[in-house]
């Protein structure tokens, strides 16, 4: 039955997409309503028709694990939204349903890996059902025989068996012995019974009440697992899929004539039982807006799916979208500014090509916005961080979200969470400090954490602040001393330059590691995720008041403005964003140092110089300074000069990645057809400066 | 499902098979499977791109694309020569790379069947023998059979030999 997998791919695709957006928003619901204390109807509604989707899709692509956990939760919920229940044990129900969430959520990435989807769901079925008598016993409800579940039509993916009345049917009596100490064989027994329904027109078991009842698992240690069904599938295939069963001790399989005695009786109870599924179900219909008990007000619940008109599109087909967008970027550049238009005076064209200029500037705007994706996901995302750690550590914590609706490339929001996810781990555990010093330095007992971004000329701003003890400055400068990190003494590095340390690897000051930090790892992984997307992080602490970190994101990555400059006869970029100004030098200005290394005076401060055609080893005839330009070009930390034969000019260019044979140079940062089709390299400020 | 996918292939390879590009590098006639030539370009304008090994002799711009060209003559140490009208870029494309290969001149595509190849001899002499992998009697000449994997990947080990 899993042999068709190509033919299944769109289905299978659609059904993860849904599925993580469902258990995404299932978390959300989940976490907003255990700090509200109170689960709305609203909410309730919404759990139960998330749980119920996932349900049906993934017993429709034979996801049995996780169709059994999805109902067994969806119990538990009907049972909240029925019975009106007033004492609810928040923490142990969102526990139990963000590890029913976790469960999925790796399940279906064991699936869009191409793994097979084997995680046992048994034992949080096996909680759900504990979770769930308790809570029945809790709120005095009589415990019914809640037995129309076995009669609950899942949808099957291959037509049902009901049809094929007309095949020949044959009974068969299967006895199942599990091995002792395998615990809980009656979920085992329960899902027996769940795969074996695709292929029975009609079954029956004895014990019949398996998850309920804790007497049924005695009952199957002493006389096996009894079932009767009847079948058109062979014998051979049956006793292959029992065979396959999980601590089976011994089967027993007999094809039989009429059930045993056991089961007519069971059959005869069965029949009465299914009158009444019909009036089950009117109650399902009711919308209980009665229900007054812990449902008062309806919180907010933040629906993080917008219910806007969205349609979905394959990435790739962006992608090319914006390559296309590129290139004709490029071509009207080589139209407009082509040389065999040179000195000709156009004025009609001239104007056109300006209308051709604003047009496409407008068209590269809105596809540049197609790939914006609003941040708030990956902020929403750090919710069930911050829930988990402050539970963990005893600390209580607020997490504050600003600007959430701050747009930035999809490329970037894949990119930043790994490093928020570390970013505010860290705040957690390092930051804030516990309640009760909290309260002796006479801060709000209640930690808080800021999440903002912002948007600031060509920039995307991302700042992660926490009100906790703030960086040691002293400590960190030991450490880093310590391991060799630095060599100028304390006072000349400033504060900026040792915190900064804290973002090299193997950097920490933890005496001792522990569950989330003191490997020194996470920041470095912060750093080389923003480095990978060109974007800059800067720290500032006060000691005793807390820490702040602010990432700087540039918005475009492909299309870049640059300044074109001439080192020989080869063109070289710079982009715009790193250029602090330009000018030709003086003979005098020039100052050498001891080392031979190039020095220039501005204003007062010295800026080192590196020259081009020296670090990339170019021919050319202008070697005297006051022949050349200089370009004062900055990164991140320092700035420095950059002298050049001349400039060409400004210009907007698409950035083309080096081809990947040709090991990447340092301080080339990619490369760019310019308007008559030659090559022009991109400089990469930080690596130049970094020699 | 992927077997017949797979065998699909394979009669699409046959039609390719045994058919070698030939071009000539000074006064050796070498041989290049067809399936991995993309096309054939003249030479043109080359951007020098800094630190790379000098047989690497920058990037072209091949209609938007950007490919990185190889010199075959300093790949093989031998005396650089000018380029003139009739020297070729081969862009070659395996695995996914794309580059582009700086000949003297192409001469044309021939059949070269299985038997007519015998494995390179074991000289340790030889430079680029290592490239070869193996040589193609065809009439009464005889082609150098590049590999060109060993062409592209074999970077690694020059770079430390340069350096020893």
């Amino acid at each position: 039955m899993s042999g068709d997998g190509i033919i299944r791919e769109p289905m299978l695709e659609i059904y993860l997409f849904e599925a993580t957006q469902l258990m995404e928003q299932l978390e959300e619901i989940s976490i907003e309503c255990e700090k509200n204390k109170k689960i709305g109807t609203e909410a309730i509604n919404e759990i139960f028709r998330i749980m119920h989707t996932i349900k049906s899709s993934s017993a429709m692509m034979m996801f049995n694990n996780i169709s059994v956990l999805a109902h067994s939760l969806e119990d538990l919920f009907y049972f909240i939204r029925e019975s009106k229940a007033i004492n609810i044990d928040f923490e142990k129900l969102f526990d139990l349903v963000l590890l029913g969430i976790d469960f999925i959520k790796g399940e279906v990435s064991k699936i869009e890996n191409d793994c097979n989807a084997d995680g046992l769901s048994e034992p949080l079925v096996l909680k759900s059902s504990n979770l769930l008598q308790d809570m029945k016993k809790a709120n005095g409800v009589i415990i019914k025989d809640d037995c129309q579940e076995k009669k609950e039509d899942t949808k099957y993916y291959i037509s049902a068996y009901e049809k094929l009345g007309s095949e020949i049917k044959q009974k068969y009596f299967a006895r199942i012995f599990y091995e002792d100490g395998c615990e809980m064989e009656n979920v085992r027994a329960y899902t027996v019974v769940h795969n074996l329904k695709e292929i029975v027109s009609e079954m029956y078991h004895i014990p019949e009440d398996i998850i309920e009842s804790d007497d049924s698992v005695e009952a199957i240690r002493r006389d096996g697992f009894l079932i009767g069904f009847s079948t058109s599938t062979s014998k051979e295939k049956i006793e292959e899929q029992l065979n396959g069963i999980i601590f089976l001790r011994e089967l027993e399989l007999q094809q039989v004539e009429e059930y045993p005695l056991e089961f007519k009786a069971l059959k005869a109870k069965i029949q009465i039982i299914l009158e009444n599924p019909i009036t089950e179900e009117t109650i399902y219909k009711e919308t209980p807006d009665k229900l007054d008990t812990n449902k008062e007000e309806v919180g907010n619940i933040i629906k993080s799916g917008k219910q806007q008109s969205i349609i979905s599109v394959n990435i790739s087909k962006l992608d090319m979208l914006l390559d296309l967008v590129g290139e004709i970027v490029i071509s009207e550049a080589m139209v407009t500014k082509n040389p065999d238009l040179e000195g000709l005076t156009l004025e009609n064209f001239n104007k056109a090509s300006r209308q051709l200029r604003k047009l496409t500037n407008e068209l590269q705007d809105v596809v540049m916005s197609i790939r914006m994706v609003p941040v708030s996901t990956t902020f929403h995302k750090m919710n069930r961080i911050v829930r988990d750690m402050s539970k963990k550590l005893n600390k209580e914590v607020e997490l504050v979200i600003i600007g959430e609706d701050t747009e930035v490339d999809k490329n970037i929001i894949d990119h930043i969470s790994d490093p928020l996810m570390h970013l505010v781990r860290n705040s957690l555990d390092h930051g804030l400090e516990d309640k009760e010093e909290r309260i002796a330095s006479s801060k709000p007992p209640m930690g808080k954490i800021t999440l903002e971004a912002k948007n600031a000329g060509g920039d995307v701003f991302i700042i992660v602040s926490d009100d906790g003890r703030g960086l040691d400055r002293g400590k960190i400068y030991e450490k880093a001393k310590f391991q060799g990190l630095v060599t100028k003494p304390e006072g000349e590095l400033t504060d900026k330059e040792i915190f900064s340390c804290i973002l090299l690897p193997g950097f920490s000051t933890n005496e001792s590691v522990t569950e989330f930090s003191g490997r020194g790892v996470g920041m470095d992984v912060v750093k080389k995720n923003i480095d990978s997307i060109g974007g800059a992080i800067s720290i500032e602490s006060v000691v005793g008041r807390g820490s702040t970190i602010s990432i700087k994101i540039p918005l475009t990555l492909a299309i870049i403005d640059g300044l074109e400059v001439a080192v020989g006869t080869s063109k070289y970029t710079i982009p715009i964003t790193s250029i602090r100004e330009s000018f030709k030098p003086k003979e005098n200005d020039v100052i050498a140092d001891s080392e031979g290394n190039e020095m220039i005076m501005i204003r007062g401060e010295a800026y080192a110089i590196h020259r081009l055609h020296r670090i990339f080893n170019i021919d050319t005839e202008v070697i005297s300074s006051n022949n050349g330009i200089m370009v004062m070009v900055e990164d991140n930390t320092k700035a420095a000069c950059l002298f050049v034969d001349s400039l060409i000019g400004e210009q907007q260019v698409v950035v083309k990645a080096l081809p990947t044979y040709i090991k990447k140079a340092k301080g080339i940062a990619g490369c760019t057809i310019l308007g008559d089709g030659n090559i022009s390299l991109i400089i990469d400020v930080n690596g130049i400066l970094d020699r | 499902m992927a077997e017949i996918i797979d065998e699909t292939i394979e009669t699409s390879e046959d039609t390719q098979k045994g058919k070698f590009l030939t071009f000539s590098v000074g006064k050796e006639a070498y041989g290049i499977e067809i399936k991995f030539v993309t096309e054939i370009i003249g030479i043109q304008e080359i951007t020098e791109v800094p630190e790379l090994p000098d047989y690497v002799k920058g990037i072209i711009n091949l209609r938007g694309k950007i490919i990185p060209v190889i010199d075959v003559r300093l790949r093989f140490r031998k005396e650089p020569k000018q380029y003139n009208d009739r020297t070729c870029i081969v862009v070659i494309n395996i695995k996914e790379t794309t580059v582009g290969l700086i000949v003297d001149n192409v001469a044309e595509v021939i059949n070269i069947d299985d038997s007519n190849i015998v494995p390179p001899p074991q000289i340790k002499a030889g430079f680029h023998n290592r490239y070869v992998r193996g040589i193609g009697k065809v009439g009464n000449e005889v082609k150098l059979l590049l590999d060109c994997d060993k062409l592209l990947n074999d970077d690694e080990l020059d770079k430390i030999a340069e350096i020893v």
